[in-house]
C-alpha cells in the first residue's frame, strides 16, 4: 500500500502532458505553425509602428541566421563572414531600386541569385580550408566588405561612405495598412516561405548529404556524397539566404551604407547562432529575437556598461542552454517523454 | 583483511540517461591475469572506464581495500592504476619519447625512470628505433606496443587493457601476448584484460568473466571455461 | 629599389607588434585548442591596469611585473570560474563564450578608464635606430622582448616537464588524465601564461598605438594571421608569421594604388588565405598525420 503513495497529482500530470506530446509529436511542427502564425498576425494591430519595425527587423535577422546555420549548423562549415553576404544582397536591393526603378518585391529574387553565385564562388576555394582556417578567410571577408563598398571606382553606383536611401513601399491594392504594416506581412510571408523550404531541403536526400559532410565527411566521400559540388553549394544557398534577408532588411530600415555592414553584424549573426541552437531551423527566430533586443535591454540597464551587460546575459544563457533554445525544447520534451513512458 | 586486489561490487554504469552495466560483481586476484570476454557492446569496456573513474557509474569499487568509486581519473591512476584505453589513446602528435616519458608523469626519480625506458625497449625492441618519431607515424602494432609501455612507466600494481589485439595482424597479437606473461611473470603486475579474441585471452589469462548485455553470466578459471565445450559454443562461439 | 627596402623595414618594425599578439594566441591555442577571441581585449585590460599603477607612482618594471602577476592570476581565473561550467560543451557555445568576453572586458574597461586615449611609457626610448627613423629604439626592444619570450617558451614546452603535460593534456585530455596529469589545472596554467603574454604584447604595443579601450581590436586581427600563416603549432613561425604580416601590409598599402590605408588589412588577410591554400597548415606548422 506504500507503493501506491508515490503517485500523486502532479505525477498523474506529467504522465499525460507526456502523452499527449509524444502523440502529437508527428504534428507538433504544425502545431507551431498555426501558434505562430496566430500571434504574428493581429500583432502589427495592436502595437505601434516602431516596435512593428523591430519586429519585421527581427525577422529579416531570423532569416539571416537560418541562412548561416545552413552552412555552419548543418554542414560544419564555420563562417564569420555573412555580413559580406547580407551587405551585397542589401547593396543589390538599393542599387537596382535607386537606379534602376525595380520594383522592391523583385529585388528579392535578384539579390538572392547574386548572393548565391558571390557564395558559390567564396565556398570553391574555401574547400580546401577547415575549421579555425576557414574562420579566418571568412572573417577577412567581412573585413573586406565595407571596405570595398566605400571605394571610390564604383562611388557611382554604391553612394560611397554616405550610402544610398530607399523608399519604403506603400501597401498594394488600396489595402488599409499602412507602410509599416504592409512591409511586417511582406515580411513575414517571406520568411514563412523561406523557413519551409528549409525544412524541406534539411529533409530531403541534400540535406542528409550535407548533414554527413559535416558529422564525417571522409565517410560521407566514401559513401559517394561529391564532396565539392555539396560544399559550395551549400555555401551558396545559406549566402542566398542571407543576401535575401540583407535586401529585406535594407527595404525596411530604407537605408543602406557601407559601416551598417560590419564584422560587427557577422558577430551577432554567430551569437544568434549560437543562442537559437545550431542545427535548428525554428531557433532561428529565438537567436534573432535575442540579438535584437538584448543590447537594448542591456542598455538601458546600464549606459555606460552595456556591453558588459550583454556579455554577462550571454554567458547566463549558454551556461543555461549550451546548446541554445532549441537544445532546451528538445530537453523538456524529452523529459515528458520519459515520464509519460514510466 | 581484503586478499583481493581489485573489488567490484553491483555496478550500475550510464551512458547519459541510458544503463549499460546492470549490477556487476568483479574480483581481481593479486599477481594474476584476469579476462573480461563477450560480444560487441557486451559493456566490456565499459567496466574498465568504470574503475577509471571515465563513466558515471554506481557501486562500491575497492582497490587494496580503499575505494575509488566517484574519485577523479587522475587520482585513481595515481594509485597505481594503469589503463591502456580502447584505441590506444597515443598522444599522436608527440614523439615516442614523450610518450614514454609522459607515463612516468607521476613519478620523481629520474633515474627510476631512465632504467624503466631501458625496460620497455627490453620487452619492445622496436620502440627504440623509432624514440624520436611522431607516435601517430608508427604502425598499428607500434602504438599498441608504446600503449602498453607508456602504461608500464606508471610502475602499476594492476594493468587494465582494452582489447590490445584490436586491428592487429595475428603474427603481432601473438608477439604482443607473450610479452604481457613475461611482463606479469617479472614485473608482478596483475593484468585485467578486456578481449573479443577469446581463444587467445583465455590462453593468457587465469581467470575469466563472461559478460552478456551488461551482466556477468559466467565466471571462473579460464582452464574450466576453456576446455567447456557448451560454453564455448554458446557464448564464445568456437 | 631604396622605397621597397624602407618600406621592407617599416614593415618588421609594425610586425613586431603583430608578432608578439601572434605568440600570446599560440600559447592559448597551444594550451587549449582553440583561439580566444578575447585575447585581445585581456591584454588590453592589463594595459590599462600597467597604466594605473604608475599613475600611482610605482616605478615601470616593477609595475610590469606586478601586471604580469595580476594577468596571470586573472587568466587562471578566469578559466577556472568561467571556462570550467563549460568545458563539456560544444565549440561554438565556447567561442560565443568568448565574445561575451570581449565585450565585458572592452566594456569595463571603457567603463573605469574612459575613452580618452593615453600615452604610455616605454622603457626602450623613442629615439631612431635605423634608416633614418624608420626603426625607433622602441621596435628594436620590441622585437627583442618578443624573441627572449619566444625562446622561453620553447625551452619551457619542450623541456621542462609541466611543458610536456601541458601539451599533452591539450592534445588529448582523456589520455593525460590516464597518466595522471591534473587536465584542469593544466587548462587554468594555459591560461594564465597567455594573459601575461597578452600583456606583455599589451604593454609594448601602448606606446605606439596609445591606450585606449578599442586598440587591440585590429591588432587582433593581425595577430590572428600571423599565427596563422606561421602555422598555429609552432611559436616560432607565429613570430615569422606576424613580422611577415606586416611586411606584406606595408608593401601591399605603398605598391598597390587602390589600395588606401583601410583595404591594407583586407589585402593582407587575403594573401594570408592564397598562403594557406598553397600550405593549409601554415608555413612552418606541422601537418598531423591522421591515420582514419
Amino acid at each position: 500500500m506504500t507503493a501506491m503513495k508515490t503517485r500523486s497529482l502532479s505525477t498523474d500530470l506529467l504522465a499525460f502532458a507526456g502523452a499527449l506530446a509524444i502523440s502529437l509529436a508527428p504534428y507538433w511542427r504544425w502545431l507551431m505553425f498555426c501558434l505562430v502564425l496566430l500571434i504574428a498576425i493581429p500583432l502589427p494591430f495592436l502595437v505601434k509602428n516602431f516596435f512593428i519595425f523591430q519586429l519585421t527587423l527581427a525577422l529579416v535577422y531570423a532569416i539571416a541566421i537560418l541562412g548561416l546555420n545552413l552552412l555552419t549548423g548543418f554542414n560544419g562549415q564555420f563562417s564569420l563572414g555573412h555580413s559580406a553576404f547580407y551587405a551585397i544582397g542589401a547593396y543589390t536591393a538599393a542599387i537596382l531600386m535607386d537606379q534602376y526603378d525595380v520594383a522592391y518585391y523583385w529585388t528579392l529574387p535578384i539579390a538572392g541569385i547574386v548572393c548565391f553565385v558571390a557564395g558559390f564562388l567564396f565556398g570553391l576555394p574555401a574547400l580546401r580550408l577547415e575549421g579555425l582556417y576557414l574562420a579566418l578567410a571568412t572573417f577577412a571577408l567581412a573585413i573586406a566588405m565595407p571596405q570595398i563598398l566605400k571605394l571610390s571606382p564604383i562611388e557611382h553606383w554604391t553612394g560611397g561612405v554616405q550610402g544610398i536611401v530607399i523608399i519604403k513601399p506603400n501597401a498594394p491594392f488600396g489595402l488599409p495598412l499602412n507602410p509599416d504594416q504592409w512591409l511586417y506581412f511582406f515580411t513575414l510571408a517571406v520568411t514563412l516561405v523561406l523557413f519551409l523550404c528549409a525544412y524541406n531541403l534539411v529533409g530531403s536526400r541534400t540535406g542528409r548529404a550535407m548533414k554527413a559532410i559535416r558529422d564525417n565527411s571522409i565517410a560521407a566521400t566514401a559513401m559517394g556524397v561529391n564532396l565539392s559540388l555539396y560544399k559550395s553549394l551549400t555555401f551558396g544557398v545559406s549566402a542566398l539566404y542571407t543576401g535575401i534577408a540583407g535586401a529585406l532588411g535594407g527595404i525596411v530600415v530604407q537605408f543602406v551604407a557601407p559601416d551598417s555592414f560590419t564584422f560587427g553584424l557577422s558577430v551577432a549573426l554567430f551569437v544568434g547562432l549560437v543562442v537559437g541552437g545550431v542545427g535548428s531551423i525554428a531557433g532561428a527566430l529565438f537567436g534573432a529575437w535575442f540579438v535584437l533586443f538584448v543590447p537594448n535591454i542591456a542598455e538601458q540597464v546600464s549606459k555606460g556598461l552595456a556591453g558588459a551587460v550583454y556579455g554577462i546575459m550571454l554567458i547566463l544563457l549558454i551556461y543555461l542552454m549550451p546548446s541554445g533554445f532549441a537544445g532546451l525544447f528538445r530537453l523538456v520534451l524529452m523529459r515528458f517523454a520519459q515520464a509519460a513512458r514510466r | 583483511m581484503n586478499p583481493m586486489l581489485l573489488d567490484a561490487k553491483n555496478i550500475c554504469a550510464y551512458y547519459g540517461a541510458t544503463q549499460v552495466l546492470h549490477g556487476l560483481d568483479l574480483s581481481i586476484a593479486e599477481g594474476g591475469i584476469t579476462t573480461l570476454l563477450g560480444a560487441n557492446g557486451a559493456g566490456k569496456t565499459t567496466m574498465l572506464r568504470s574503475v577509471c573513474g571515465m563513466v558515471r557509474t554506481t557501486g562500491e569499487i575497492r582497490f587494496r581495500g580503499r575505494a575509488i568509486a566517484g574519485e577523479a581519473t587522475e587520482d585513481i591512476v595515481r594509485l597505481g592504476i594503469a589503463h591502456v584505453p580502447e584505441g590506444r589513446g597515443t598522444f599522436v602528435r608527440l614523439t615516442v619519447q614523450e610518450n614514454l616519458q609522459l607515463g612516468a608523469m607521476t613519478r620523481n626519480n629520474k633515474a627510476e625512470v631512465a632504467a624503466d625506458i631501458d625496460r620497455v625497449f627490453g620487452y619492445f625492441p622496436r620502440l627504440r628505433e623509432r624514440y624520436r618519431q611522431q607516435a601517430g607515424t608508427l604502425s598499428g602494432g607500434e602504438q599498441q606496443m608504446l600503449a602498453i609501455g607508456r602504461a608500464l612507466m606508471l610502475r602499476p600494481t594492476l594493468m587494465l587493457l582494452d582489447e590490445p589485439s584490436f586491428g592487429l595482424a595475428p603474427l603481432i597479437v601473438q608477439e604482443v601476448f607473450d610479452i604481457l606473461k613475461r611482463m606479469n611473470e617479472r614485473e608482478k603486475v596483475s593484468l585485467f584484460l578486456v578481449e573479443q579474441n577469446a581463444a587467445l585471452a583465455l590462453d593468457l589469462a587465469d581467470h575469466a568473466y563472461l559478460l552478456e548485455t551488461g551482466r556477468v553470466v559466467m565466471a571462473g578459471p579460464a582452464r574450466e571455461i576453456r576446455e567447456d565445450e557448451n560454453i564455448r559454443r554458446a557464448y564464445l562461439g568456437y | 629599389m631604396e622605397l621597397f627596402l624602407h618600406q621592407v623595414l617599416a614593415g618588421i618594425a609594425t610586425g613586431g607588434i603583430y608578432a608578439c599578439m601572434a605568440l600570446a594566441i599560440v600559447m592559448i591555442y597551444q594550451a587549449i585548442d582553440h583561439l580566444n577571441f578575447a585575447q585581445g581585449e585581456m591584454a588590453m585590460f592589463s594595459t590599462f591596469i600597467a597604466w594605473q599603477l604608475i599613475q600611482w607612482e610605482v616605478p615601470y618594471w616593477a609595475a610590469f611585473f606586478l601586471t604580469l602577476a595580476i594577468s596571470f592570476a586573472g587568466g587562471y581565473l578566469i578559466e577556472r570560474i568561467i571556462l570550467k561550467p563549460i568545458q563539456n560543451a560544444p565549440i561554438l557555445a565556447h567561442v560565443a563564450l568568448f565574445i561575451a568576453l570581449f565585450a565585458i572586458i572592452n566594456s569595463l574597461a571603457g567603463f573605469i578608464w574612459e575613452y580618452q586615449i593615453k600615452t604610455f611609457p616605454t622603457p626602450f626610448g623613442t629615439h631612431a635606430l635605423l634608416s633614418g627613423g624608420l626603426i625607433s629604439a622602441h621596435d628594436a626592444g620590441m622585437i627583442g622582448v618578443t624573441v627572449i619570450m619566444l625562446i622561453f617558451l620553447y625551452l619551457f614546452f619542450r623541456y621542462t616537464r609541466i611543458g610536456l603535460a601541458m601539451r599533452a593534456a591539450a592534445a588529448n585530455p582523456e589520455s593525460a588524465r590516464l597518466v595522471g596529469i591534473r587536465v584542469g589545472w593544466m587548462l587554468a596554467l594555459g591560461w594564465g601564461m597567455a594573459a601575461s603574454i597578452g600583456a606583455v604584447a599589451g604593454m609594448l604595443i601602448a606606446p605606439v598605438v596609445f591606450l585606449e579601450p578599442n586598440m587591440m581590436a585590429s591588432i587582433l586581427l593581425y595577430g590572428f594571421a600571423g599565427a596563422v600563416v606561421g602555422g598555429l603549432t609552432s611559436p616560432g613561425g607565429a613570430v615569422v608569421g606576424g613580422v611577415l604580416v606586416g611586411v606584406i601590409e606595408n608593401l601591399a598599402g605603398t605598391f598597390i594604388p587602390v589600395v588606401g590605408h583601410e583595404l591594407k588589412l583586407s589585402i593582407a588577410l587575403a594573401l594570408i588565405v592564397f598562403v594557406l591554400t598553397v600550405k593549409p597548415s601554415g608555413l612552418f606548422g606541422r601537418s598531423v598525420v591522421h591515420r582514419v
